[in-house]
């Protein structure tokens, strides 16, 4: 039962990361159809940005994430003004071939900036061992991801429901040419969604680093993750993202666990048969929230 | 009805002198002497590969982001084949091309009512499950060490694979002509036809009664024998198959090279494959890391500037200065 | 008929007579499109029949029922942007003659077919644009052809969903005359807003407002019906 349990909650916590870097990519889809597959090298910049600058400026670990956000936020708005924007009308495939040929060069890019090998991480004290908690063992790092997460999301929701600028959004995703008509500033809206989406890429690498290995070719291994996420938890929702990331998380630590042998197959069986059933994603439907 | 009208689909259904240009070429290529044989081999296999994909993704409009598995099914069959005895060429090749259009043909029932991101994570996800069991059953496949004995007696009884690959050459090449010739045929018909109907307007095509699943599925299963051919040669004539012909950067790849080249003519998966390959080799001398900035960098380039590719690029241009309507 | 929790057609009673031109009037959201699609099995109804010929086609595929000789056109053109019009011709007359099959046949050896399309094309006036894309004819060339692929099917009944849509009073008429002549004898259903077209060219006119049918009977009945004027002054 403990294991059950403890294996649920890492599976929450690897969920966050999901959630985190898959949550933009959600939100562009769902609002001008953008395939951006670049996601994951944002989420990528984010974990290079906290294993780098600790070391390099001497930055406490909880002083880089809100930097991760920001600078990548930035990074992505520059790319979406420069780049991403002249391709919103453009066919799926297109996308994807502009997005992947991106990805690749940032996994180049990350060879040659930082070495092909991945880069040690000195895990804060705070972070590192385990706490009683419930009658169950739970690693220091898991919990503040769980938390931080947990924090995300309400953040998130809360944005979206509650702000001027959260229904703008809802608006855009909903409807972008009557939101337009009605006196939107879609460009703006577009903007602002994408550099948010991003930086919320940008921190899920950086929380992802006491997790997960960073080197160049993180975005070629969560690629798929990120994709699968987005697709069952259908484009342009949040809680569906949130849902579908802490599935995915639960599935595929359970599947390593349990049979080990099957590797991620598990995974790919399991995002066959829900794409076959609900093709729409598991909420089968693509608006807000 | 004037000749003149009569004859609107004439012109492409006779060869043009490009085409004539281009297969005489691959003849011609194998006597320059010092020419790499094997590498042109390769390119030959690819562009069969990618043309196959052209008949569901640029004919049919169908995006599938597992192609490979179709490759690595044919490519497995025919080693499996040649392991266990059969190692007579041309009917194992036919053997696993009939093997991989079947599964072809489960692969399209399977996904026939889906589009979009649904129809590309399928496609993906089976595409990997495949592989991860092709890497897992090692007893099987032997893993990545490859399968082992996979020997074949000489094409046609008279042309042994030599060292040197030249009977491998004219082995691919004779056998790409052929398929070629046969997908030519099949664009140019009815079948073609329609299948582009459904790719320009699938609703449409329901109201003229159109069986477009039916045709949908056909084109998959077709699609994935002329994959699976492909992956056939590939173990024929390097006599080896590892799962690595199954993975996700093979589907791709393939897909690169296809976008290259150009969708919806035939000959854009062996452009597009010269291209790829080409670029493959001289950039892999280098850092092989380095070779994802360099193809990176052109796939963005292709999608900004060419995103018809090469031959539809070059097609435009040449009508432009014809002065027809494009 | 639902649509989520909203309910139409729920005592629906429709009947085309063989031969007749009959045309469905009425507001936007009315439910015409909707009723449209029911009869073409785009939608499936949550009860009732429909039935061709005496041949019950409720659960036939649109297919099928263009088969049995149902055709239809759309509101929004609905062609092949990348086709030019010839082969658009074409391809609907080879699905008529069942050609579509896997085949290895070259379309140049389908003479029958692409003369039959040339005389299709001529028919309405579309033959000097035959071998441009569809996607750059105007949109009255549009218009022309969506109508024609579906003319080009020989059907028994042709359900014409506002075939007049942007095109000018002229344009319209042009066309109403046109398929007049071309489709004597072919039972014609057609829905429309120009009340003019409606009165010239129909024999029946049904009158659609809130998801039922709410008049019905000849063009001068119609007008001088009290509910039908209300529902239309409502729009």
């Amino acid at each position: 039962m403990a294991v059950i349990a403890t294996m649920l909650f890492n599976g929450l916590a690897y969920g966050v990361l999901l959630f985190s870097m898959a949550v933009g990519l959600a939100l562009t889809m769902g609002m001008m159809r953008f395939v951006n597959l670049a996601q994951v090298s944002l989420a990528m910049t984010g974990g290079y940005l906290v294993v780098v600058a600790m070391p390099h400026f001497g930055l406490p670990y909880l002083a880089t994430l809100p930097l991760c956000f920001v600078l990548v936020a930035l990074l992505t708005m520059l790319l979406e003004r420069w780049v991403f924007r002249h391709f919103y009308g453009a066919d799926d495939l297109t996308q994807v071939l502009l997005t992947i040929g991106l990805l690749f060069m940032s996994v180049a890019g990350a060879a040659y900036l930082f070495g092909p090998s991945f880069r040690p991480m000195q895990v804060p004290d705070w972070l590192s061992g385990q706490v009683p908690l419930l009658g169950l063992m739970l690693d220091r790092s898991r919990l503040f991801l769980v938390g931080a997460g947990a924090t995300l999301a309400l953040a998130l929701f809360l944005g979206l429901e509650r702000t001027r600028f959260g229904a703008m959004v809802r608006a855009c995703v909903d409807n972008p040419r009557a939101a337009g008509a009605c006196g939107l500033n879609t460009s703006m809206v577009f903007a602002l969604t994408f550099a948010v989406g991003g930086g919320l890429a940008g921190l899920g690498g950086g929380l992802a680093v006491t997790q997960l290995v960073i080197d160049p070719n993180f975005p070629l291994r969560y690629l798929v993750y990120v994709l699968i996420v987005v697709s069952l938890g259908g484009t342009g929702t949040v809680i569906g993202t949130l849902l579908a990331s802490v599935l995915i998380g639960i599935v595929d630590v359970a599947g390593k666990y349990y049979m080990p042998q099957a590797g991620s197959s598990l995974l790919y069986l399991i995002t066959v048969v829900i794409m076959l059933w609900r093709p729409n994603g598991l909420l089968q439907r693509k608006g807000m929230p | 009805m004037t000749p003149h009208e009569h004859s609107y689909f004439q012109p492409s259904t006779r060869w043009n002198r490009w085409e004539i240009a281009f297969w005489l070429a691959w003849a011609a290529a194998y006597f320059i002497p010092g020419t790499n044989l094997p590498l042109l081999t390769h390119i030959l296999v690819w562009g069969l590969f990618a043309m196959s994909l052209d008949l569901i993704l640029g004919y049919r409009g169908i995006a599938s982001l597992g192609h490979a598995a179709f490759f690595g099914i044919g490519a497995y069959a025919a080693g499996f084949l040649a392991k266990f005895g059969w190692t007579e060429p041309l009917s194992g090749l036919l053997l696993a091309g009939i093997t991989a259009g079947l599964t072809g043909l489960l692969t399209g029932r399977i996904v026939r009512g889906l589009h979009g991101v649904a129809l590309l994570m399928v496609t993906l996800g089976l595409n990997m499950m495949l592989y991860d069991a092709a890497q897992r059953a090692t007893d099987i496949t032997g893993g990545d060490d490859g399968l082992q004995g996979v020997a074949l007696a000489p094409v046609l009884g008279l042309f042994r694979f030599d060292m040197y690959g030249h009977t491998a050459y004219w082995y691919v090449l004779t056998v790409a002509f052929v398929l070629l010739v046969l997908a030519r045929a099949l664009v140019r018909s009815p079948f073609g036809l329609a299948l582009r109907g459904a790719r320009e307007n699938p609703l449409r095509m329901l109201t003229l009664g159109a069986p477009i699943e039916r045709d949908a599925i056909l084109a998959f299963g077709l699609s994935a024998a002329g994959a699976g051919i492909a992956g056939a040669l590939l173990t024929q004539t390097t006599q080896f198959v590892a799962p690595e012909v199954l993975a996700f950067q093979r589907s791709a790849d393939v897909l690169t090279m296809l976008v290259i080249g150009g969708l919806g003519r035939l000959y854009g998966g062996f452009i597009g494959a010269l291209v790829f390959v080409l670029l493959h080799d001289t950039v892999a001398a280098l850092d092989p890391i380095y070779w994802y900035f360099w193809i990176g960098l052109l796939l963005v380039f292709i999608v900004t500037f060419f995103r018809q590719g090469i031959l539809n690029t070059l097609d435009k241009l040449l009508a432009s200065r014809r002065g027809e309507a494009v | 008929m639902a649509f989520g929790g909203l309910s139409i057609f729920k005592n629906l009673d429709f009947s085309l007579q063989a031969g007749y031109r009959h045309a469905i009037v009425g507001p936007n959201g009315a439910g015409k499109s909707t009723f449209v699609h029911l009869l073409t099995g785009l939608l499936r109804p949550s009860g009732g029949r429909v039935v061709l010929d005496g041949r019950d086609i409720t659960h036939a595929t649109p297919q099928q029922r263009v088969q049995g000789g149902l055709v239809r056109t759309f509101q929004l053109n609905t062609l092949f942007p990348a086709l030019p019009p010839l082969e658009a011709a074409v391809l609907a007359l080879c699905q008529r003659e069942h050609l579509g099959g896997l085949s290895l046949r070259s379309l140049a050896r389908r003479p029958r077919q692409i003369e039959e399309a040339w005389s299709l094309l001529e028919r309405f006036g579309l033959a000097s644009e035959a071998r441009r894309p569809t996607g750059l004819l105007s949109y009255g060339q549009q218009r022309l052809l969506e109508v024609a692929l579906a003319y080009a099917l020989r059907p028994q009944v042709l359900l014409l969903d506002e075939p007049a849509a942007g095109l000018s009073t002229a344009q319209g008429h042009a066309l109403f005359e046109q398929l007049a002549t071309l489709t004597a004898g072919t039972t014609l259903l057609f829905i429309e807003h120009d009340m003019n077209l409606v009165f010239r060219y129909a024999d029946r006119v049904s009158v659609f407002a809130g998801g039922d049918v709410i008049a019905e009977g000849t063009p001068t009945e119609v007008r001088s019906n009290d509910l039908a004027r209300k529902a239309y002054l409502g729009h």
